[in-house]
């Protein structure tokens, strides 16, 4: 079989596989199944997370170790990842593949290695010098964080819809989701790969982080693509299906191969061959980015992520303002430092109430997930999103130390307690309106119930005595899972919603 | 330009001009999609029973299925209710996504009897369903309803948007309200099968407040007006028969429970063809009376039924 063809079927599988890791992480499916490998395999995710954290996360057998064993894979046989593996880099090159005009002419013209290409490097290196600041921004442009938010909160919901509408089920279990702001990614998505019928691969070769930190470690490749100049015809057609514009007619460009094996299929002279260890003149080892470039990415990227931070989170950490946050994060500065806003949890969260962040915790936290209770409640019981973070964000607990019958490995006990319900008595029937209601008592799942009522007898506009069951908070009781304020009958802002959790001793 | 091609040109702007006109005067005026169609009666389920028949069977032991045969046998045999080839819609309660123990919801073993007792009368289908607070699929999975369900030959439903439409229920706070329609449209015989419930502002859930899970739309907002709407569900559905659940009996911290503490044995179950007798009587085990209950007074003002459960000459029995 052509050695292309194994590349294909090996890009399909992969890509399936990333694709079924999402359709099993809907709530009902998940059922023990690694859904968040594709994640714990991203080295960039394991390199900034220890630089943010100074640990490499992981939770019994797995965690970002296996990202590590790809780096290591790297400098044995070079960027195969973003040729052979990398479910992102898949779409670009069917896109490309599906758009990009066939004429030879324009596919040289297409494939030519185009000194702009160092971009991605600066951002990496930007990336990782905010990580260095505990300021964890790489899952903006990481791939696979990338891939799996658009696909989670724009990509599937929409597929869904669509099939519901011409009644061929759905992907989801029940309902269709929907997320928030989910047209932002969505558009971002799309427009990544509408880039592909401009230059090919423009996402890999261009921005790609996940891909410029495989370029670095490329040049210690055992395995290189070698042209044997003896028997070069200087047709110049190896660079026709190159897919990292690596410049194979040239001195190959090992940073930027991505191992995709088209020049040595399409040499007419069999001049093309991925070898062990051939003489190193042969290929340009290193990456395109000379000292200055670096000064500015690094700097620049210092500056940015700073002014980032400086962006209203420093309010959220001081607790002046505060996101609700999924049951098992860390506090919000720790938090930030370790969330790659994939949104796995978004997409096992049985009721939706997990939703990307907009702006409201800084541009820092933009894409995290938050609580939003009126689009869904939060089950006491559930740990799913946990289970699925693979940076440790939101702690892996079981749903004993989530009710806080078994001690959580921080030593806490008692329940989980992500936020404080509150009464807005105006808008409140029982309080402002003479009206009997108590949705949000009958509905509080803790025993005994946070939200208990009182017997009160009031004089109603008419003169009648009425006898009303006003609602009331127990701030020791109450979990902030929001499910009052998710079935508070009031339109528009609830009577009763969820805030940070109230300072009672 | 030749006599052919002029022709072509105007025959193709001809039937284009045609065909946008055609399709205007078609649509114009149509109903728009999504109008909300015209609210549906629901009929009665009762059967007619024979004189003398037992009316009402309350059967005490600790094994709930062999309770609910026995209690079944006792009020005369399930094929006084269920013939050959029915539809029988049954009715759990599954409102909350909690293990059976915790009392929230009906006892899956009494479920699964009621089914197999069904399917054994020769029931076409045993539709399962309820409209639950959390989310359907999970109160399926934790309370053991689904596995019950299908384990005793019954299906499971789980509510769509396209189930629901408005009922017709003149002179009820629900006439025109949105309903669980399809299942009750599709089913000629219903039987509701309910647990035994502290509730803060209805005093007590039974089977009445059951039929609350066959509610659509924004039916939180009936708690303004919660005896009423409770006492109106009596007449939404008149059910083949209903069965009170005091296998668990959930004594505080009511609909939601959620510890043990909150929980008692009851060791009983009721059947009975009227469920404001059942609720009742259902009263009883919460250490209240119909008297404490305003649904019941206003569900018998209506006719609905009697609160004098000791009036239809119950039957005791126990294993």
């Amino acid at each position: 079989m052509r050695i292309a063809n194994v590349r294909i079927i090996s890009q399909a599988t992969f890509l399936t596989l990333f694709l079924v890791c999402l359709y099993l992480s809907a709530a009902p499916r998940i059922d023990g199944y690694p859904v968040s490998i594709f994640l714990e395999a991203d080295p960039l995710v394991a390199l900034s997370t220890a630089i943010s954290t100074g640990q490499l996360y992981h939770v019994g057998a797995t965690g970002l170790f296996f990202g590590i064993g790809l780096l290591v894979a790297t400098m044995v046989l070079g960027r195969f990842y973003c040729g052979w593996v990398c479910p992102f880099g898949t779409l670009h090159h069917i896109v490309a593949w599906l758009g990009f005009p066939r004429a030879t002419k324009a596919r040289l013209e297409a494939n030519r290695f185009r000194r702009w290409y160092w971009i991605k490097y600066g951002i990496l290196l930007a990336m990782l010098v905010g990580a260095a600041f505990e300021i964890l921004q790489i899952g903006l442009l990481d791939p696979i964080p990338l891939l799996s938010r658009s696909m989670t909160d724009a990509v599937f919901p929409a597929v869904d819809a669509g099939l519901r509408v011409v009644g061929l089920g759905g992907i989801h279990p029940s309902a269709t989701p929907e997320f928030s702001g989910a047209w932002l990614i969505g558009l971002l998505f799309l427009t990544f790969l509408l880039l592909n019928l401009w230059v090919p691969r423009f996402f890999c070769r261009a921005i790609c982080p996940l891909g410029a930190l495989f370029g670095v470690f490329s040049r210690f490749a055992l395995w290189r693509i070698h042209r044997d100049l003896s028997t070069c015809g200087g047709c110049n057609l190896c660079s026709k299906g190159c897919e990292g514009a690596c410049e194979p007619e040239a001195k190959v460009r090992l940073a930027e191969c991505m191992v995709c094996m088209n020049c040595v299929e399409d040499c007419p002279d069999g001049s093309l061959s991925y070898e062990f260890l051939p003489p190193p003149e042969g290929a340009i080892a290193g990456v395109n980015v000379t000292g200055r470039r670096a000064v500015l990415a690094g700097v620049g990227g210092l500056f940015l992520m700073t002014l980032l931070r400086r962006s209203g989170s420093a309010v959220l950490q001081s607790g002046q303002r505060h996101l609700i946050r999924p049951p098992g994060s860390l506090a919000e500065e720790a938090f930030l430092a370790r969330c790659i806003k994939c949104d796995a949890c978004l997409n096992v969260c049985p009721t939706s109430v997990l939703q990307p962040a907009g702006l409201e915790g800084g541009f820092e936290g933009l894409w995290t997930p938050v609580l939003d209770m009126r689009m869904g409640y939060c089950d006491i019981t559930c740990t799913l999103c946990g289970h699925v973070c693979p940076t440790g964000a939101i702690e892996r607990l079981t749903p004993a130390q989530r009710t806080g019958t078994e001690e959580r490995p921080d030593g806490s006990d008692g329940p989980v307690m992500i936020g404080t319900a509150s009464y807005d008595r105006g808008r409140c029937l029982p309080w402002g309106m003479d009206t009997p209601c108590v949705v949000c008592e009958e509905v509080c799942p803790v025993s005994p119930k946070a939200i208990f009522t009182r017997e009160e007898r009031v004089i109603d506009r008419d003169g009648k005595p009425v006898v009303l069951k006003r609602p009331y908070i127990d701030p020791q009781k109450c979990v902030g899972c929001g499910i009052c304020e998710h079935e508070c009958p009031i339109r528009g802002p609830a009577a009763v919603r969820v805030g940070s959790r109230i300072g009672t001793i | 330009m030749s006599r052919r091609g002029l022709l072509r040109r105007l025959a193709e702007t001809g039937l284009a001009a045609a065909g946008v006109s055609g399709a205007a005067i078609w649509l114009h005026g149509r109903q728009p999609r999504g109008t909300a169609a015209p609210p549906a009666p629901v009929s009665s389920f009762r059967v007619d029973a024979a004189a003398g028949a037992p009316r009402m069977v309350i059967a005490r032991g600790t094994r709930p299925g062999p309770l609910v045969d026995a209690a079944l046998e006792e009020m005369g045999g399930i094929e006084r209710f269920i013939a050959k080839g029915d539809t029988v819609l049954v009715k759990p309660n599954a409102a909350f996504d909690r293990p059976a123990w915790q009392g929230t919801t009906t006892n899956p073993d009494v479920l699964g009897a009621v089914v197999a007792a069904c399917r054994r009368a020769g029931a076409a289908e045993v539709l399962v369903t309820d409209n639950p607070i959390h989310a359907p699929e999970g109160c399926f999975r934790k309370t053991g309803l689904g596995r019950a369900t299908e384990d005793a030959g019954g299906k499971v439903l789980l509510p769509r948007p396209s189930d629901f439409g408005p009922v017709a229920l003149p002179g009820t706070i629900l006439d025109g309200w949105s309903v669980y329609l399809e299942p009750l449209l599709r089913a000629n015989k219903v039987i509701g099968i309910a647990p035994v419930k502290d509730h803060n502002l209805a005093l007590a859930s039974l089977t009445l407040k059951n039929w609350y899970g066959l509610l659509g739309g924004p039916r939180n907002r009936l708690h303004q007006r919660m005896d009423e709407t409770i006492a109106d569900l009596a007449a939404l559905v008149r059910p083949t028969f209903s069965v009170l659940d005091g296998t668990r009996i959930l004594l505080r911290n009511g609909p939601t429970g959620g510890s043990p503490d909150d929980v008692v044995a009851g060791d009983v179950i009721a059947l009975c063809t009227d469920g404001v007798a059942l609720d009742a009587f259902g009263a009883t085990l919460l250490s209240r009376t119909a008297d404490d209950l305003d649904y019941l007074r206003l569900a018998e003002e209506k006719g609905r039924g009697t609160r004098d459960w000791r009036s239809l000459d119950p039957r005791e029995i126990s294993l």
